[in-house]
């Protein structure tokens, strides 16, 4: 069966020019419950990759730079 | 190394004593099992990473069930929680619990968590409950998490964060012997070899779909898909009483606590859609539920937390504690659709299904020793049978788990395992990956947690559990032979829909067995609309038995703490009578 890809706003936001994650910093990447942080071959920054969030706000509150904002899900905001 | 890549490779460790899930229980366990000796190894496996894993991954505003000496006696704790459940109690472990509870609150204390105490230095504690006074705030409840994870490292347990425990061991001789893992970055497998396992992995969080249709907008973490559940069912463990599900009032949409039981001793209330108060106690039970429930379907509907009638200074006071613990998105929701407590109600609903004890009583058997059912298997927290524990009831029964299981440890030898079996599970576990073609995980489980919503959500009608098995088989059939997964995060989500769908199963299978209502909303079958003792006061255990899903009664031990025949329905008496 072909797939096809389902957009999606995702919630949680990253600041690209707080983001230190090219200086070496996963922090919100490491501490996420669901797991759907990554760091971006591309920009060298953290973005959301999967839309799979529980809004609990570890990423936020754990970011030493202050680069992430959780937003509520578009879909029960 | 491209994201998520799946590397195909299986290695083995072993130790004394694993522990699966680092939430709130399992890092008890760990440290207790370490401390009562220091010389063996202990492991702490987690799908997460434990500095922010579980239901207290941002910590957590108070304890809910707090026994503390000269305001509650294990006595009068044991008794409450017998009468909120129905009568269907194994006394000893609650007892237990509320024996022992008192000490781990002076332990974390010591920890740096702190509790609210009055004027006079003693701890001020809340009346919540029916008939006792047992929620404790936790002024700093933030720092639950880092207090102790700070003691995991002290003690130097082994943790290995990001590795989901797929299957259960077991030895030829029926004993415990090990587990089976696979990192979900990698896709790599990890059998790890153990003397005693502690299974701590949380409610099956993610088996209803919330009403908003977001799939992560769960009541629970939702990384708690249920594994536990799932993996002591196929290693043989029996599962006690799964048709009392956990149902909670929540904030609708947002979907997570309100939380009247911050709120409700500055005088909050939950009313209908006059203002009225239609419930006597806040405290959550299948009785309240139904009586919640009621009022929703009527044309009193729908129901609201109202604080609006509270002076500015304690709002305030609440609005710290509600937006910065436990669920700290709270107040971004409210702001954004407008809602200020000083204003306006806040509109509540009910939540999705699912399995957890330590809000219900719907979870692996237990004694009050922690043992399952399977020598060396044990299990503490949301996903053992221990009734309505909450947190404090995981921090304690983790600790009962993680002491008896290294006594256990210490006296025993590795078992012996069929290398088939990791073989075997290997093959399940990659099976996703290998396949070119066919369904990616996110559309099996919206499915089959759509078909749990349609079909499994009470009010229980047989005809509707029936064709709902029907259709969720051929969920079976698709996740078992056309499931995909592209990437190893693909397969992380793969491997939990097979936990899902086993719950969905397993619901529906108990709720059948058990041909009465009881528990309020949670068990309430159109069918069968009466309580009936004479037939079902007692347990169900289901279990697989030559590969099938059995059910079996088990009788109720045998009462420690009498309780009176005037007292047995206090909870059956939730609806406020001048508004009925
Ligand atoms: C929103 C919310 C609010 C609550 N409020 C209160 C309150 O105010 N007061 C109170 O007393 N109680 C409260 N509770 C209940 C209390 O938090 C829980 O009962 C308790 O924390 C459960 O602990 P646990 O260890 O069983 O589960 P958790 O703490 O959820 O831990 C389970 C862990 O297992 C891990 N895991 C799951 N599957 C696997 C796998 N396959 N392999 C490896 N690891 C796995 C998870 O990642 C998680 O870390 C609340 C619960 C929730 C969800
Ligand atoms: S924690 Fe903050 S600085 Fe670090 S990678 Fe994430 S966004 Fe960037
Ligand atoms: S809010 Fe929670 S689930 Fe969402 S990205 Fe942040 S840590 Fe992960």
């Amino acid at each position: 069966m072909p797939l096809a890809s389902y957009e999606t706003s995702v919630p949680v936001v990253v600041d690209d020019a707080k983001c230190i994650a090219d200086k070496g910093c996963t922090v919100c990447v490491d501490v996420c419950p669901l797991d759907v942080l990554r760091i971006s071959d591309l920009t060298g920054k953290a973005f959301m990759a999967y839309d799979e969030c529980w809004y609990c706000m570890p990423c936020e509150a754990d970011c030493p730079t202050g680069a992430v904002t959780v937003n509520i899900p578009y879909l029960l905001r | 190394m491209a994201m998520d890549q799946i590397l195909d490779g299986l290695s083995e460790v072993s130790c004394d004593v694993l522990v699966i899930g680092g939430g709130t229980a399992g890092p008890m366990a760990a440290l207790k099992a370490k401390l009562k000796n220091p010389k063996a190894n202990v492991v702490l496996l987690e799908k997460a990473n434990v500095k922010r894993s579980g239901a207290i991954s941002m910590g957590m505003d108070g304890l809910n069930n707090a026994v503390i000496p000269g305001y509650a006696t294990p006595e009068q704790y044991t008794k409450e929680i017998t009468i909120a459940n129905d009568g269907i109690v194994d006394q000893k472990a609650v007892y237990k619990y509320a024996e022992q509870c008192y000490s781990i609150i002076e332990e974390l204390d010591s920890f740096g968590i702190r509790f609210l105490k009055n004027e006079n230095g003693d701890y001020a504690v809340k009346k919540v409950h029916h008939i006792g006074t047992y929620v404790l705030p936790m002024p700093n409840g933030e720092t639950v998490k880092k207090a102790i994870y700070r003691q995991l490292r002290r003690a130097r347990i082994l943790i290995s964060n990001r590795y989901m425990a797929t299957r259960l061991l077991t030895g030829t001789d029926g004993r415990i012997a090990g587990a089976i893992s696979v990192n979900t970055r990698t896709a790599e497998i990890l059998v790890i070899k153990a003397k005693a396992v502690i299974l701590c992995m949380g409610a099956a969080g993610r088996l209803g779909l919330p009403t908003s249709g977001y799939m992560f907008g769960t009541y629970e973490n939702a990384a708690n898909s249920g594994d536990g559940y799932a993996m002591a069912y196929h290693a043989g463990a029996a599962l006690a009483n799964l048709e009392c599900f956990q149902i909670n009032p929540l904030i609708k949409d947002y979907n997570g606590p309100a939380c009247a039981y911050v709120a409700g001793p500055y005088g909050a209330f939950t009313a209908n859609n006059e203002g009225a108060r239609f419930i006597e106690c806040d405290y959550w039970s299948g009785q309240m539920m139904l009586e919640f429930y009621n009022e929703l379907q009527s044309g009193k509907g729908p129901v609201f937390l109202q604080l609006n009638h509270l002076h500015d200074d304690t709002i305030s006071e609440i609005e710290t504690t509600l937006h910065k613990v436990e669920r700290p998105t709270r107040g971004l929701f409210h702001e954004g659709r407008g809602t200020n407590y000083r204003e306006q109600p806040i509109e509540m609903h009910i939540s999705e299904i699912g399995f957890c004890s330590g809000h219900s009583a719907s979870g692996v058997f237990v004694d009050e020793f922690a043992r399952t059912t399977i020598p060396g298997l044990y299990a503490a927290g949301d996903m053992a049978s221990v009734p309505h524990n909450y947190m404090l009831g995981a921090f304690t029964n983790g600790a009962v788990a993680g002491t008896h299981a290294m006594d256990y440890a210490d006296n025993t030898d590795f078992a012996d395992f069929d290398a088939a079996d990791v073989a075997r599970e290997r093959d399940r576990v990659m099976a996703p990956t290998k396949r070119e073609d066919g369904v990616p995980p996110n559309q099996i489980e919206y499915k089959a947690r759509r078909l749990v919503n349609d079909y499994l959500q009470p009010p229980k009608v047989t005809r509707k559990f029936e064709l709902g098995q029907r259709r969720l088989a051929e969920v079976r059939d698709d996740m078992e032979n056309r499931m995909i997964a592209r990437n190893s995060h693909e397969l992380l989500r793969a491997l939990e829909t097979q936990s899902i769908v086993d719950c969905a199963d397993m619901a529906a299978h108990a709720s059948l067995y058990r041909t009465e209502s009881r528990w309020g909303l949670y068990h309430l079958r159109t069918d069968y609309p009466e309580k009936d003792d004479d037939n079902w006061f007692c347990h169900t255990l289901l279990s697989k038995k030559d590969g099938k899903m059995s059910s079996e009664k088990r009788a109720v031990e045998p009462y420690i703490v009498p309780i009176a025949d005037d007292e047995k329905d206090l909870y059956d008496k939730q609806r406020i009578r001048a508004s009925a």
